[in-house]
């Protein structure tokens, strides 16, 4: 017994997963979306997706200095600037993505305290407000490379739209949604990474589509049911944002459970509400009743349930 | 100031006690017209007007009301004066009734009406009870006037109907939506503690002001509120009342949950020893009753049974454990 023993009280196995660590893979892995923005709708992409980010740093920043407790280092406010510089049409004016900016982390973050403590995903909290504050200026996608309308708006008037455009995302829409490839990059990396797995994203996807053969009005018609998947903000929500760690269920079967609850409000909204997108509205939604899912599908603890041990 | 002058009630009810901001009485009139400042001065004035004069007449009828059925009372005095404002307001203003809408009738339910009559005008006299009306009153019109400007600055550009914003400036149309009400009526009260706080950090003394009362209902011997004049006013009825419903409240309880109890017991037990209970069928019928039925009936029980059953019985019990 020459050794000296190391007495601690536990956890003595510590994981070197951290908040920055997660964040920044998250931006990583929003960066195929982004780069196929600024590509597709020229630098003023750029130009608002740095305003966004910039807005909501220094937000957190400015609150830091007030609470005296500096939490920019985490990346979070990065994620959700660049999470809600995405889910904006690249013609907003300035100002009104930098308001978006400062309601996404004052609001819906900063005040109900911070990181962790947000009932809501800030990004597409501030996005429901820009929609509502400003419907003109959110569904003005016409860009000098795009004038009609968004393959969402146009499928629902009934008008026919090509597929492989919206794979590759040389469509009309907001600067992160468009394209099918750059998002299934980031998804993967993601994925590959641990940050998230596929019982959101899946149960997501997949009760939206059997809501749309059940409702839609098609019946199992590959071509509608393509479009709806690869349009408007679908995967982007699914992959990025229904997975928030913060206002997603912690508990496996609710977070199956929260996936089906995200992919029939989706279908309500796109078959039969006014606008043809509804992506946000359904998260946001989803996000209120996450404590209610948590409630009903605590696991059972470890020796608890179970059969009766037989003789 | 003196206790119940004029002054000091109209002091309480615009600031000290401010309904809207301060005990967040009628929410839904607040949040709901608020979409311009006219609309907000339009219905605080309503209000006040009702609230003043059915103040007035309740403290006036205060000792003829029966305590039994004051409630009604209230609201057949408050139902009369709102619908002679509707009526009034529907000859000389058509605009404002039409835009006020259904929060006009409305306002017979409006609680801070009712909870003016209950709390002050039944327990005082009629001068104090009418500026405590117009306290009210001004106070609550003073707020919904403050939201409806906000509101309709932010979400229209305009102020009373006018104009006041650049032509760059681009309505925040959420603002005259129901969650702009939410957001300005939040931003608004923080506010208030915000100066309520600031003013405590710098020695003043803050207790009276903002939180209406200190907020410790339990050690507050206050005699101005009118909560503790309420308290002593039927004190010896109250006793009596709680009582008796304690000890009913006590007996339901027990009763449902020995009941609840027995009913997952029984199933459990059901459900988990079903071999055993293929054995014998008095043991099966024995599960499916109450424990506490078990208890008293298994002395009679094992007079009768055979030893056999008996020891059945009690593994039974065992396994269960």
């Amino acid at each position: 017994m020459d050794e000296l023993l190391k007495v601690s009280s536990n956890p003595h196995v510590r994981s070197k997963v951290n908040t920055m660590g997660i964040m920044f893979a998250v931006v990583l892995a929003l960066l195929p979306a982004a780069g196929f923005g600024i590509y597709n709708f020229g630098v003023r992409a750029l130009f608002i997706i740095l305003v966004t980010v910039a807005s909501t740093v220094l937000t957190e920043f400015l609150f830091g200095l007030y609470k005296k407790k500096q939490t920019i280092s985490d990346l979070s406010a990065v994620v959700t600037g660049l999470l809600l510089a995405l889910n904006l049409p690249v013609s907003i004016p300035w100002w009104a993505a930098a308001m978006g900016g400062v309601f996404a982390i004052l609001v819906v973050k900063c005040l109900f305290g911070g990181l962790g403590q947000n009932f809501m995903n800030p990004a597409l909290a501030a996005r429901c407000f820009l929609l509502i504050s400003f419907p003109a200026l959110m569904t003005n996608f016409a860009t000098d490379a795009y004038t009609g309308a968004t393959p969402l708006a146009a499928l629902k008037a009934g008008e026919e739209v090509n597929i492989l455009d919206m794979v590759i995302g040389k469509t009309a829409g907001t600067i992160g949604e468009t394209s099918l490839i750059a998002i299934v990059i980031g998804a993967c990396i993601l994925l590959l990474l641990g940050i998230i797995d596929l019982r959101i994203p899946g149960s997501y996807i997949v009760s939206f589509v059997i809501f749309l053969i059940l409702f839609g009005g098609h019946g199992i018609n590959p071509a509608y049911l393509a479009a709806q998947l690869a349009g408007g903000g679908l995967m982007l929500g699914a992959f990025f944002m229904a997975t928030d760690y913060v206002t997603r269920p912690i508990t496996p079967k609710g977070q199956y459970l929260y996936g089906i609850v995200l992919g029939i409000l989706t279908g309500i909204f796109r078959v039969f509400g006014s606008n043809a997108e509804g992506v946000s509205y359904a998260i946001i939604l989803g996000n209120l009743l996450v404590p209610l899912i948590e409630n009903i599908t605590v696991p059972k603890a470890f020796g608890k349930g179970g059969g009766r041990y037989e003789k | 100031m003196k206790e119940n002058s004029a002054l000091e009630r109209l002091y309480n009810g615009i600031a000290k006690e401010n309904p809207t901001f301060v005990l967040m009485l009628g929410m839904c009139p607040t949040l709901a017209v608020t979409t311009s400042a006219i609309n907000g001065l339009g219905m605080g004035l309503t209000t006040a007007v009702v609230l003043t004069l059915s103040n007035l007449i309740i403290s006036l009828l205060r000792k003829v009301i029966p305590d039994k059925v004051r409630i009604p009372a209230f609201i057949v005095i408050i139902a009369s004066f709102v619908t002679i404002v509707q009526l009034l307001l529907e000859g000389y203003l058509p605009d404002l009734n039409e835009a006020l809408g259904v929060y006009i009738p409305l306002i017979v339910v409006n609680c801070i009406i009712l909870g003016r009559a209950e709390a002050y005008a039944y327990t005082h006299g009629p001068v104090s009870s009418l500026f405590d009306g117009i306290g009210m009153g001004l106070g609550f019109t003073v707020a919904l006037t403050c939201i409806g400007m906000v509101r309709e600055l932010l979400g229209g550009g305009k102020l009373f109907g006018f104009t006041v914003m650049p032509d760059s400036f681009t309505p925040i149309v959420i603002f005259v939506l129901a969650p702009g009400a939410f957001f300005v009526l939040a931003m608004l009260s923080a506010l208030q503690n915000f100066v309520k706080i600031q003013g405590e950090k710098r020695g003043m003394d803050m207790s009276k002001i903002g939180s209406g009362c200190g907020h410790d209902c339990l050690h507050c011997m206050d005699e101005s509120c009118a909560d503790n004049q309420n308290k002593a006013f039927s004190e010896d009825d109250d006793k009596e009342e709680t009582e008796e419903e304690t000890e009913e409240e006590a007996e339901k309880e027990t009763e449902d949950v020995t009941e609840e109890e027995t009913e997952e017991e029984a199933k459990e037990e059901t459900e988990e020893v079903p071999k055993a209970v293929e054995n014998s069928k008095k043991g099966k019928k024995k599960k499916k009753e109450t424990p506490e039925t078990e208890k008293r009936t298994r002395g009679e029980e094992k007079q009768k049974e055979t030893e056999e059953d008996n020891i059945e019985l009690i593994d039974l019990d065992e396994e269960d454990e």
